[in-house]
C-alpha cells in the first residue's frame, strides 16, 4: 500500500518526460512512456487494491509533504485511500490505460503525438489527485488540473478556430462552477478551521443539525462546482462542444475522468449533503431534469459524437438522481459501469469516424455492420449496455438499481422514478437510432481503413467489462449479490427502503425491462423498418426538433445573457474611460496655457491697462469688504 | 553592514558600468550582471544562514544605522526582516534577468542604460530596507528618475508621453507622501521633544483621529498610485507598454511591489486606526480593480498593454488582502507580490521576445505561432495558466490565501473577487488563443527561443512551479514579520479603544 503515491506520480512523470523530451524521442518510445506510465499505474492499483482489501482496514493515508501551513490552514500533499477512492482509481487507471493504448494507433499520424500523450497523462494524473486528495485544497488542485487538461485536449487541433473556442468554453464554464466550489471551501474553512475531508466529515454532524442553513448553503455551493464539472444543468453547455477534441479525449473526459468529478465530490462530501435534505432534493431534481433534457437533445443530433455527448450528460443525470435520493453506492456503481460502456462507445465511434475519413454525420454512414464487424459487435454491446437491455448487460444492473431506489428509497418519490423511467425509454430509442443508422441500411461512405489490433483490443476488453461488470452487484430478485455495495459500505452508508415495498421490486424491474426493449423496437420501426416515418415526425415538429437539436437553446441564452454583455462592456471601454479624466486635466492645463500666453504679448499698452484694471478690481474688492 | 553593501554594490556598479562604456561597451553588461549576482548570492546566503527563518525569534534579522543629518534627526538606517529579504531576493533575481533580456535588445548607450537599471534597483533595494522615513523618501525618488530615463530613452514609439505620464503620476503622489512624512515628523517632535524620522520611534506617535486620517491619506496616495489601484492606474498601461522589456519587467515585477510594501510596512503600522476605518473602502477599490482590470485586459490588442492591465487586476488582490487584516490574507499578499513579479515579468519577457521577432505588439497580427515556436508556446502556456490562477503554480496559493482570508472579513467582496478569477480565465486564455493557437497568419519564419532566452525563462518556470508546490518556504520566511507586526499594530488599536473590531483572527464577524 505504500506504493500508493506512485499511482498519480507515474502519469505525472510520463507527462513531464514527454513535455521535455517528447520531440526528440521516436513515436514508439513516446507511446511506451505515455501508455506505459498509466499501465504501470494500473498495475500498482491492482497491488494496492489487493493489499487494501486483504488488510481489511477502512482507510490508508499517505503524506508526501506539507504543502501549506498558514494561520490554521494546513494542507498537505496527502493521499487518502478508501473504498470510494479505490473504485475511482481503479476505473481511472484501467479505462485510462485502454484509452492510451487505443490512442497509439488512433493518433499515429498526428504531428502532435508526444504532446497528445503528455496532455493525456497529465489528465489522468490530475484526476487521480482529485480522487485521492485527503484535503479539499489538494482536491481543488486536481479539480482545476482536470479542467486545464480538458482545455488542452479539446483544443488539441489548435489551428481550427472553433476548436479553440470549444476548449475555452469548457474551461471557462466549468470555472464558473469552480467559483461556487471555492466559496464553499472558504465557508467550510471558516466553520471548521480545517479543510481536511475526514475531519470535516466527523465534525460536521456535531456542529450542525439536520436542516439548518449553513450545511444547506455549503452543500449548494459544492453542488455548483459539481454541476460545472459534471455538465449538469445549468452548466451543461460545454460538453457537447467538447467533441472538438480527438475521440480518445472524448472517451477519457466522458468515461474515466472529468465529468464524474462532480459525482465523486458529492459522494465524498455526502455527510454535508445528508445534513441538508433540501440540497439533496435539489441534486435529485437537477439529475432528473438533466437526464430528460439531454435525452431529448440526443434524439435529434446528426453528429455521432454529439449523440454520445448528450447521452453522457443524461447518464450523469442518473448518477445525480441516485445521489439525490441518498443511494450513494448506486451512483458509484453506475459511474463504474458507465465508464466501461461509454469509453467503449466513444472509442468505437472514433474508430468508425477514422474509418470514414473523419466523417461525423451519422446520416452519411450506414451499412458498416459487415465492413467493420469488430466495431459493430463491440458497439452493439456498448449500446445494449447504455440502453440497459435486461439481464445480459451491466448497464441494466446499475441503472435498474437507480430506478428502483428513485422510488423505493427512503428519499425517493414517484416523480423521480417516472423521470428516470421516461429517460430510460428515450435512452434506448436514441441509442438504437444511432446503432441502426450507422451500422445498418446501405453503405453511404466507403470504408478505407480497417482498425488494427491496438484499436480493437481495447474495444473488446471494454465490451467484456460492459457485459460482466454488472455482476458485482445483483438485485434481491436476481441472486442478491452485494459485493460492490459491501465494499463501499464503510465509506458510503447504504440506503434504507420505504416500508413494505420490497415485494414490488420485480414488478419495477419488469417495467424497466419492457421500457428498454420497447425503446429498441421504436427505434427499429422509425429508423430501420420505415425511415420515412421519422422524417414525417421531424417535419411536423420542426421548431421543437430545432430547439432540441440546439440543446434547448441554452447556448443562445447564455450568449445573450453573459457573453455578449461582457464582450460589449470590455470593448466599449477599450481605451479606458478613467484615462480620459486625466486627459481632461491635461487639456485644461493646455487651455489655461493658451489663455495666459495671450496676455504676454510684449505690448506695453496692454500691460499698463492690465495693471490699471487689476488695481481697480483690487481696490473695489477692498472697499466692498471693508 | 551587509545591508549597506547591497546598495553600495548596485550604485557603484552603476557608475562603473557607465564609465566602462567608454572603453568597452559590452563590459557594462558584465558589470551589472556581476553586481546582481553578488547581491543575489548574499541575500540567499542570509536566508540560508537563518535556516529559512523558520525558528527565528526576533523579527529583524539584521539592522544597520549611522547618523546622516543628525541636526534633523535623519539617520541612514536599514533593517532587514523576512518580508524585506523575500523582496530583495526577488529584486536581485529579476535584476539578473533584466540584464540578460537586454543583452541584445539594447544597442544604444549601453553604459547609461545599465547605470539606470542598477540605480532603479538600488532605489528599490533601499525602499525595501530602510527604516528612516526621510531616507525612505530619498530612495523612493531614486527609483523614479532612472526609470523615467529607461522609458524615455529606450522605449517604444510613444515613449516620451509614457515617461512623462509615469513621472508626473508618481511624483505628484510622492509629494503628498513627503508632506505626510514631514507632518508626522513635527507632530512626533512636538509631543516628545525628539525630532526624528526614525520608523520605530514614529510608530508610537499619538494623533487625533482627524490628523491620523490626513497623514495616512498622504502615504496611501503614494502607494496606491504605485500599486496601482483603480482609478489611479492609467499611467501603468502606457509605461508598461512603452518601456523596453527590461523596463516592463522591473516595473511589473518590482516597482509595483514597492506600493504594496509601503502599505504593509508604513500605512498599517503607523496609522492603525485610520487604516481600519479606511479598510472597507480600500477593499472596495481592490475589488473594483480586479474586475475593471480584467475587463480592460480582455479588450486590449496590444500584447504588452494587455499584460499591463492584467497587472491592474492582480494588484487588486493585494490591496484587498492587505486591508483584510489577517494573517491568511497577508501571507496571500506576500505570495502575490512574489508570484506576480515572476509570472507577469515572464509574460513581458515573452512579449518582448515576440516583438524582437516580428516587430509588432498587435495580437491581431499574430496567431498559430505554436507550430513554429513550440518551446516558447509551452512556456507562455505555463505563465498564462499562472495568471489565471491554476493550482500547482504560485499564483494560486497567493489568490487562494488572500480570498480565504478576505472571506472572513467581507463576503460580498470575496465573492466578486472570486468571480474575477473567471474573468482572468477569459483574458488569459485569449492571450494563448490569439498568439499561439488558431490559424497561422504570419508568413515569415519565426525562430524558437534562443539559448539565452531559455536561460532566462526556464528558471522563471522552475520558480513559479516551485512556489506553487512548496510555498511554505516563502510563508515561513514572512511569518515572523507578520505574526508580531500584526500583533503590535492590532493591539495598539485595541489599546486606543476605538470602535475597531475586525482585529484578531477568529474574532471577525
Amino acid at each position: 500500500m505504500n506504493l500508493l503515491w506512485l499511482i498519480p506520480t507515474l502519469p505525472f512523470l510520463g507527462a513531464f518526460i514527454l513535455v521535455l523530451f517528447g520531440s526528440r524521442f521516436s513515436r514508439l518510445v513516446n507511446s511506451f512512456i505515455g501508455a506505459g506510465s498509466v499501465g504501470l499505474a494500473a498495475l500498482i492499483t491492482l497491488f494496492v487494491g489487493f493489499d487494501f482489501l486483504s488488510a481489511s482496514i477502512n482507510a490508508y493515508q499517505y503524506v508526501a509533504w506539507q504543502w501549506l501551513d498558514v494561520a490554521g490552514l494546513s494542507a498537505a500533499f496527502a493521499f487518502h485511500l478508501d473504498a470510494l477512492s479505490l473504485v475511482f482509481i481503479f476505473v481511472i487507471t484501467f479505462v485510462g490505460f485502454l484509452i492510451h493504448v487505443y490512442s497509439i494507433e488512433f493518433m499515429k499520424d498526428d504531428e502532435g503525438f508526444a504532446r497528445f500523450f503528455a496532455y493525456l497523462n497529465l489528465f489522468v494524473c490530475s484526476m487521480l489527485i482529485l480522487v485521492l486528495a485527503d484535503n479539499l485544497v489538494l482536491m481543488y488542485l486536481g479539480w482545476e488540473g482536470v479542467g486545464l487538461c480538458s482545455y488542452l485536449l479539446i483544443g488539441f487541433w489548435y489551428s481550427e478556430e472553433k476548436n479553440g473556442y470549444a476548449a475555452r468554453k469548457a474551461f471557462i464554464v466549468t470555472r464558473v462552477g469552480d467559483t461556487a466550489l471555492a466559496i464553499g471551501l472558504f465557508m467550510l474553512f471558516q466553520a471548521f478551521n480545517t479543510l481536511n475531508i475526514q475531519d470535516i466529515a466527523t465534525q460536521a454532524p456535531q456542529l450542525w443539525t439536520v436542516g439548518t442553513n449553513p450545511p444547506l448553503i455549503i452543500a449548494l455551493l459544492l453542488l455548483g462546482g459539481a454541476v460545472g464539472k459534471s455538465a449538469q444543468l445549468p452548466l451543461q453547455t460545454w460538453l457537447p462542444d467538447a467533441m472538438a477534441g480527438p475521440s480518445p479525449v472524448s472517451a477519457l473526459i466522458h468515461a474515466a475522468t472529468m465529468v464524474t468529478a462532480g459525482v465523486y465530490l458529492i459522494a465524498r462530501t455526502h455527510v454535508i449533503f445528508e445534513l441538508a435534505p433540501v440540497a439533496l432534493i435539489v441534486v435529485g431534481t437537477i439529475g432528473a431534469t438533466t437526464l430528460l433534457l439531454a435525452g431529448f437533445a440526443a434524439l435529434t443530433q446528426y453528429d455521432l459524437k454529439r449523440v454520445l455527448a448528450y447521452s453522457t450528460i443524461s447518464q450523469i443525470g442518473y448518477m445525480f438522481l441516485a445521489l439525490g435520493v441518498g443511494a450513494w453506492s448506486a451512483a458509484i456503481f453506475h459511474f463504474m459501469i458507465h465508464a466501461f460502456f461509454k469509453a467503449l462507445l466513444f472509442l468505437a465511434a472514433g474508430a468508425v469516424i477514422m474509418a470514414l475519413h473523419h466523417e461525423h454525420d451519422m446520416f452519411k454512414m450506414g451499412g458498416l455492420k459487415s465492413k467493420l464487424p469488430v466495431i459493430y459487435w463491440t458497439f452493439l454491446i456498448g449500446a445494449a449496455s447504455l440502453a440497459a437491455l435486461p439481464f445480459i448487460t451491466a448497464g441494466f444492473y446499475s441503472k435498474d438499481q437507480i430506478l428502483w431506489l428513485a422510488w423505493a428509497g427512503e428519499n425517493g418519490n414517484i416523480w423521480f422514478f417516472l423521470a428516470a423511467l421516461l429517460g430510460a425509454f428515450i435512452t434506448s430509442v436514441y441509442t438504437f437510432r444511432m446503432l441502426f443508422i450507422v451500422f445498418f441500411g446501405e453503405e453511404k461512405t466507403h470504408v478505407n481503413h480497417a482498425p488494427g489490433k491496438l484499436i480493437s483490443t481495447p474495444l473488446i476488453v471494454l465490451a467484456v467489462l460492459s457485459l460482466v461488470g454488472g455482476f458485482v452487484e445483483l438485485p434481491h430478485t436476481l441472486g442478491h449479490f452485494t459485493l460492490f455495495s459491501d465494499l463501499l459500505n464503510p465509506v458510503l452508508p447504504s440506503v434504507s427502503l420505504k416500508q413494505d415495498v420490497e415485494s414490488l421490486e420485480w414488478i419495477m424491474q419488469a417495467i424497466a425491462a419492457v421500457v428498454a426493449l420497447s425503446g429498441v423496437y421504436i427505434a427499429y420501426v422509425f429508423y430501420l423498418k420505415s425511415p420515412e416515418l421519422s422524417d414525417k415526425i421531424k417535419e411536423s415538429g420542426k421548431t421543437l426538433h430545432q430547439f432540441w437539436f440546439s440543446g434547448w437553446g441554452f447556448d443562445r441564452l447564455y450568449d445573450a445573457l453573459f457573453v455578449r454583455p461582457f464582450v460589449f462592456l470590455a470593448n466599449i471601454n477599450k481605451n479606458d474611460v478613467v484615462d480620459k479624466m486625466y486627459e481632461g486635466v491635461v487639456t485644461m492645463a493646455i487651455g489655461f496655457n493658451r489663455l495666459f500666453v495671450f496676455t504676454q504679448n510684449g505690448i506695453l499698452r496692454w500691460y499698463l491697462m492690465g495693471i490699471v484694471i487689476g488695481g481697480i478690481v483690487i481696490l473695489t474688492i477692498g472697499l466692498i469688504i471693508s | 553592514m551587509i545591508l549597506l553593501t547591497f546598495i553600495i554594490i548596485l550604485m557603484a556598479g552603476g557608475l562603473m558600468a557607465w564609465i566602462a562604456e567608454r572603453w568597452v561597451p559590452s563590459l557594462s553588461r558584465w558589470i551589472s550582471l556581476t553586481a546582481f549576482v553578488i547581491n543575489l548570492v548574499m541575500a540567499l546566503w542570509i536566508w540560508v544562514q537563518s535556516n529559512g527563518l523558520v525558528h527565528s525569534e526576533s523579527v529583524w534579522i539584521s539592522k544597520f544605522s549611522v547618523a546622516w543629518i543628525p541636526s534633523f534627526g535623519i539617520n541612514f538606517s536599514l533593517a532587514l526582516d523576512g518580508l524585506s529579504l523575500l523582496l530583495l531576493v526577488l529584486t536581485f533575481f529579476l535584476g539578473i534577468l533584466s540584464v540578460a533580456i537586454s543583452w541584445n535588445e539594447i544597442q544604444y548607450r549601453i553604459g547609461f542604460f545599465h547605470f539606470n537599471i542598477l540605480w532603479v534597483l538600488a532605489g528599490i533595494t533601499g525602499v525595501f530596507l530602510t527604516t528612516d522615513l526621510f531616507l525612505f523618501y530619498f530612495f523612493w525618488e531614486v527609483m523614479l528618475v532612472p526609470m523615467y530615463f529607461l522609458i524615455g530613452i529606450w522605449g517604444h514609439e510613444n515613449r516620451r508621453y509614457a515617461a512623462y505620464k509615469f513621472f508626473i503620476f508618481t511624483q505628484a503622489s510622492g509629494l503628498l507622501m513627503l508632506l505626510a512624512i514631514v507632518g508626522l515628523y513635527f507632530i512626533h517632535g512636538n509631543q516628545t521633544g525628539v525630532y526624528t524620522f526614525d520608523y520605530f520611534q514614529l510608530l508610537d506617535t499619538k494623533m487625533s483621529p482627524g490628523v491620523e486620517r490626513w497623514l495616512m491619506l498622504g502615504f496611501f496616495a503614494a502607494f496606491i498610485v504605485k500599486l496601482p489601484v483603480v482609478p489611479f492606474h492609467s499611467w501603468l498601461p502606457d509605461a508598461h507598454s512603452q518601456a523596453p522589456t527590461a523596463g516592463s519587467l522591473i516595473l511589473a515585477g518590482l516597482l509595483l511591489k514597492t506600493g504594496a510594501y509601503g502599505l504593509i510596512r508604513f500605512v498599517l503600522p503607523l496609522f492603525p486606526v485610520a487604516s481600519a476605518e479606511l479598510a472597507p473602502w480600500a477593499m472596495l477599490l481592490g475589488v473594483v480593480g480586479i474586475i475593471y482590470g480584467a475587463f480592460l485586459a480582455f479588450s486590449q490588442t496590444d500584447l504588452k498593454r494587455l499584460v499591463a492591465y492584467t497587472s491592474v487586476s492582480h494588484m487588486g488582490f493585494v490591496i484587498l488582502g492587505v486591508f483584510a487584516f489577517n494573517e491568511l490574507a497577508m501571507q496571500g499578499v506576500v505570495m502575490q507580490m512574489i508570484t506576480h513579479g515572476i509570472s507577469t515579468g515572464a509574460l513581458f519577457i515573452l512579449a518582448g521576445s515576440i516583438y524582437e521577432r516580428i516587430h509588432t505588439r498587435e495580437i491581431t497580427n499574430m496567431g498559430g505561432f505554436w507550430k513554429q515556436v513550440p518551446f516558447m508556446g509551452t512556456i507562455a502556456l505555463i505563465f498564462v495558466l499562472a495568471s489565471l490562477g491554476l493550482p500547482g503554480l504560485g499564483n494560486f496559493v497567493a489568490e487562494f490565501l488572500t480570498l480565504i482570508g478576505t472571506w472572513q472579513v467581507n463576503k460580498v467582496y470575496t465573492l466578486v473577487a472570486t468571480l474575477g478569477i473567471v474573468a482572468a480565465t477569459a483574458y488569459s486564455l485569449r492571450i494563448m488563443q490569439k498568439v499561439f493557437l488558431g490559424k497561422e497568419i504570419s508568413h515569415h519564419a519565426i525562430l524558437d527561443l534562443s539559448m539565452r532566452e531559455k536561460f532566462i525563462l526556464v528558471p522563471l518556470v522552475v520558480v513559479i512551479i516551485g512556489l506553487g508546490l512548496f510555498p511554505q518556504v516563502v510563508i515561513d520566511a514572512a511569518k515572523r514579520t507578520f505574526a508580531p507586526a500584526a500583533e503590535v499594530s492590532y493591539t495598539k488599536q485595541v489599546v486606543n479603544g476605538n470602535n475597531v473590531q475586525t482585529i484578531k483572527k477568529g474574532e471577525h464577524e
